[in-house]
């Protein structure tokens, strides 16, 4: 009877390696998957009130040092605010003028906003499943962001749920460009579940603090998934050291992906 | 018997529900509780190895459904904890008091042993680092602090082991 199950367990996951997306137990796995969801939901909306509360002592903790922070980020971005607003109306007026062709920006996408289900052990795969599917125009490769901030592409997809891997996990990699120097890099997952930026030369202007955001490539025959200009992060450190071929840089997300509750997906 | 299978399949399905809702997203020193692998744990020792293994094997499709894993990775590996630590209640752990605790505590680590070497038999990229050392004690706690209420919980369910004649002849 063990020896059974356990060929069988076996047999599955071989099938369910070979198969494509649209064979039978991924078929058969997005039908499981819509049954549970109801559950998983009804799950999330009992425990939300208890998260909830312990997000409101855990915020509680860090508070005082978070506002002195903020509150000096807050005079820097207004500075910034000010000189955007011009550069931005320039811009317009020259990219009119030149009748500019551009990459895909966050405009030609649509947003389908949803609540994240289920999340798996943080050992192996960083992975979360959302409450919205192919039926909200979902697709695989889709871009995912938490509060305006890149967290992670759909892996998977089922009628009414979808997979989606976070930058965190190790199969994850993004293009992405220092928006204050410009240098280009790769971001990854990193020691600890944090990010890093590879890949960029050791000649290039990295600082701490600077922001990260996706480049965007269209650039070879496989261009980049995401729009330019979605945030990924900021740099915490940046140095050179004479074993590694590139700089070595390390970043913050600027979202917690232990506690994703609700993401956006960009569909087109 | 079956009201017994459906009580026990009854307390896997809400051990993954809450596993897979509320229970994985908890994080506390680095370590996630693992409420799905307890409870298997307390109905193998409770019910033996066969009733371990099929537990095992259908609250692991259940999880792999759920997180649109792939189908079987999680099967394979709880059936085979569910029929080993049935065994052991079946045999050497029968009427121990601690045998929840030191059983939680060693199907912790071979877990988490056995679920990295499929991973790294599967291709994928893990931090053996991570699962071996930084998330295992922390894990391993979280899951013996939920041992004693989650076997107290589903004692009182299930009721008291009962044990097949033969392996009562042997004991």
């Amino acid at each position: 009877m063990v020896g059974v199950l356990v060929v069988l367990s076996l047999a599955l996951l071989s099938i369910y390696f070979r198969e494509s997306g649209d064979g039978p137990l991924h078929d058969g796995q997005g039908v499981g998957a819509t049954a549970l969801r109801p559950f998983e939901v009804g799950a999330e909306r009992v425990a939300r009130p208890f998260r909830d509360l312990y997000g409101w002592f855990d915020g509680l903790l860090s508070a005082k040092s978070e506002n002195e922070k903020l509150r000096k980020q807050l005079a820097e971005a207004r500075a910034d605010a000010i000189e955007n607003q011009t550069a931005a109306q320039e811009n317009a007026e020259l990219r009119e003028q030149l009748l500019y062709q551009d990459l895909p920006g966050l405009e030609d996408f649509r947003s389908v906003n949803t609540r994240v289900l289920t999340y798996p052990s943080q050992q192996f795969e960083r992975t979360v499943v959302i409450a919205a599917g192919s039926t909200a125009g979902i697709r695989p490769q889709a871009p995912v962001l938490a509060r305006g901030t890149l967290v992670g592409v759909v892996t998977g997809v089922t009628a009414r749920t979808a997979k989606v891997t976070l930058l965190t996990d190790e199969s994850s990699a993004v293009s992405a460009y220092d928006v204050n120097s410009g240098a280009t890099g790769l971001v990854q997952s990193a020691e600890g579940g944090s990010l890093s930026l590879e890949r960029v030369p050791k000649a290039k202007d990295v600082h701490p603090d600077d922001v990260i955001a996706t480049a965007g490539s269209r650039e070879g025959p496989l261009p980049s998934l995401f729009p330019r200009g979605i945030p990924i992060g900021v740099v915490t450190s940046a140095a050179n050291t004479d074993t590694e071929p590139f700089k070595q840089i390390q970043l913050a997300a600027s979202v917690d992906f232990s506690n994703l509750y609700a993401v956006t997906v960009l569909v087109r | 018997m079956t009201i017994d299978a459906l009580k026990a399949a009854g307390l896997l399905f809400v051990a993954a529900m809450l596993q897979v809702s509320i229970v994985g997203s908890v994080h506390i020193a680095g370590g996630t509780p693992d409420l799905v692998l307890v409870t298997l744990v307390a109905i193998s020792l409770l019910r033996g190895a066969i009733v371990g293994a099929l537990a095992g094997f259908f609250v692991g499709l259940l999880l792999d459904t759920a997180y649109l894993g792939r189908i079987g990775e999680t099967s394979f590996l709880l059936t085979i904890a569910g029929y080993w630590i049935g065994r052991y209640g079946e045999t050497t752990g029968r009427d121990r008091s601690h045998a929840p605790l030191l059983s939680v505590g060693v199907i912790t680590i071979l877990y988490a042993a056995g679920a990295l070497a499929l991973h790294i038999v599967l291709g994928d990229p893990v931090d053996a680092r991570l699962v071996m050392l930084d998330s295992l004690v922390p894990g391993a706690l979280l899951n013996l602090l939920l041992t004693v209420p989650v076997y107290a919980v589903v004692r009182r369910i299930l009721g008291r082991p009962e044990w097949s004649p033969e392996v009562r002849l042997l004991g």
